[in-house]
């Protein structure tokens, strides 16, 4: 065992175990004709693996925000750079502000009338509340300098379906809205963004839930059910990852958006790392911090590609399903897979991993017992 | 060191590099003190039991508790020399002595024999395993 073996690599070593190398061989003895003392003894392969865990392990890496390497480091190219912090400062920060404030302004002007007088005639107070959201989105993308550029044919209105994309801040929601008005199924959040969800996203149709609940689950995979079914609503817009991820990798989907029996519509978002790294670290920032430091970049580049929609297969289990529609988003995006949950940023990992491993150690051991005492009966 | 958030400089990596016995070259002592830095997220000096079984890689491992008493509250000198430990068998003994009275007893293989196996086989099970196999094969290796 040696130490050179352990990654000591970098963030740029994205060589990791696919999902089927989940549970490596190498923590299980090889099996030996004779089971010596020293087999028993040897837990070279655990240790190795837990050293290997402490050294580099592939689930922090999901949620690193990568810094961008300093460019400005000496006498020419600093003033440059101050240049530029003035310009996004002095002038892009004002405008976005000024940009988003008119925005809100139209916005409310014309919401607080639609959605108070027209409450006899529902349809096309929906549907005014729906192009209303969608202007207001696009004047947030505005007021970041927002360059987003769609691929693909744009999500069509239908019942049995779902829409579900790589989660990387709350703005892929924002960028998504403005070409369609999504329903979508979020946290509820502190502050003004609670606010602004408890009203305005309220008229697009939303589901809330609380991560730390259990029971909740039951409860929302029901009213996830009632509005796919439901002909008047709103496509339903899901963010199966869980959490924020950075971008580079994309975390195990849960499999809620899958058996749900209807047809799921992938999305892939990829942000340009160039301008701004749009990665929201929740732990790190307040949503607000982050809207300002998106407005004081120079943009915010992304691609959004809407995919072919997918169905369940016959014999397909909802986790498979799951699996391969991260496939196709995955590669896609140009990111790269980890076998984790993303809830495992705020909990433990389920004790029953740990005793799968301690199940496969004992097999092996007695399997090589019972072979012993066959040759010595012999 | 000082605080774990100040920047390495060329003496402190030079000490940390003659503590662990020149295992590690000066760029690994870099990257791993990165690492340190991304593991002890409030930034105190050293990493506590809790932010090692955020690694979920490191919270599954059945041997995660008996690393963790050893590695527990080190300051990035003794997290380096206690990875470099890895390389030599040394550290194998370091597992299974639990109870660091510098010898391994019938007890001590039993102990480690239920972590790796957990609720698997029983008690009696383990025993007569570990009797069997003493048994068996007098050759244990010497390094």
């Amino acid at each position: 065992m040696n130490t050179r073996d352990l990654k000591l690599s970098s963030e740029l070593d994205l060589d990791r175990p696919n999902p089927e190398d989940y549970l490596p061989s190498g923590s299980i003895p090889e099996s030996h004709p004779k089971l010596r003392l020293s087999d028993l003894l040897d837990i070279s392969p655990a240790l190795t693996e837990a050293a290997g865990a402490i050294v580099d392990d592939s689930f922090t890496r999901c949620f690193k925000s990568n810094p961008p390497e300093p460019w400005n480091w000496n006498v020419y190219l600093f003033p440059l750079w101050c240049c530029g912090v003035v310009i996004r400062y002095g002038i892009l920060f004002p405008v976005s502000v000024l940009v988003l404030t008119i925005g809100w302004i139209i916005f409310l002007l014309c919401y607080i009338p639609v959605h108070f007088l027209l409450k006899g005639n529902e349809k096309l107070r929906k549907r005014l509340e729906r192009c209303l959201v969608e202007l207001i989105c696009s004047f947030f993308v505005a007021s970041w300098t927002g360059v987003v550029k769609y691929h693909g044919p744009r999500p069509s209105r239908r019942p049995q379906q779902v829409f579900v994309a790589n989660h990387t801040s709350m703005i892929d929601f924002i960028i998504l809205e403005q070409m369609t008005a999504f329903s979508v199924i979020m946290q509820k959040h502190p502050g003004w963004v609670g606010l602004v969800q408890s009203t305005i996203l309220e008229s697009v149709g939303c589901i809330w839930f609380n991560r730390t609940e259990a029971k909740d689950r039951e409860i929302v995979a029901r009213k996830l059910r009632a509005h796919v079914q439901g002909a008047d609503n709103n496509p339903l817009l899901i963010f199966p990852e869980g959490t924020c991820v950075n971008n580079h990798y994309t975390v195990m989907f849960k499999k809620g958006a899958f058996e749900l029996g209807c047809t799921v519509c992938p999305i892939a978002i990829k942000y340009n790392k160039i301008f701004v790294d749009a990665f929201w670290n929740s732990r790190k920032q307040s949503f607000s911090t982050h809207l300002l430091q998106l407005m004081t970049s120079w943009a915010v580049v992304c691609d959004v590609w809407y995919l072919e929609p997918q169905t369940l297969r016959p014999g397909e289990t909802p986790i498979e399903f799951a699996e391969r529609v991260r496939d196709i988003i995955t590669a896609r995006a140009g990111l790269k897979k980890v076998p984790w949950d993303g809830y495992l940023k705020y909990s433990r990992p389920n004790p029953k991993f740990t005793e799968r491993k301690q199940q496969i150690f004992a097999e092996s051991v007695m399997q090589h017992l019972e072979e012993r005492s066959k040759q010595i009966r012999r | 060191m000082g605080n774990a958030s100040s920047m390495l400089t060329q003496y402190d990596i030079e000490e940390v590099q003659e503590h662990c016995d020149n295992l590690f070259s000066q760029q690994e002592i870099v990257s791993l003190y990165h690492r340190f830095c991304q593991l002890d997220r409030s930034a105190k000096g050293f990493i506590s039991a809790d932010e090692f079984l955020s690694v979920p890689e490191f919270a599954l491992n059945p041997l995660s508790q008996r690393l963790l008493k050893m590695v527990d509250g080190l300051n990035f000198k003794d997290f380096v020399a206690f990875l470099s430990a890895f390389s030599t068998k040394a550290i194998i003994f370091k597992v299974y002595d639990s109870d660091c009275n510098g010898e391994v007893s019938f007890k001590d293989i039993l102990e480690v024999l239920r972590d790796l196996i957990g609720s698997f086989m029983s008690d009696k099970q383990r025993e007569i395993l570990c009797n069997s196999s003493l048994k068996m094969e007098v050759e244990v290796p010497v390094d």
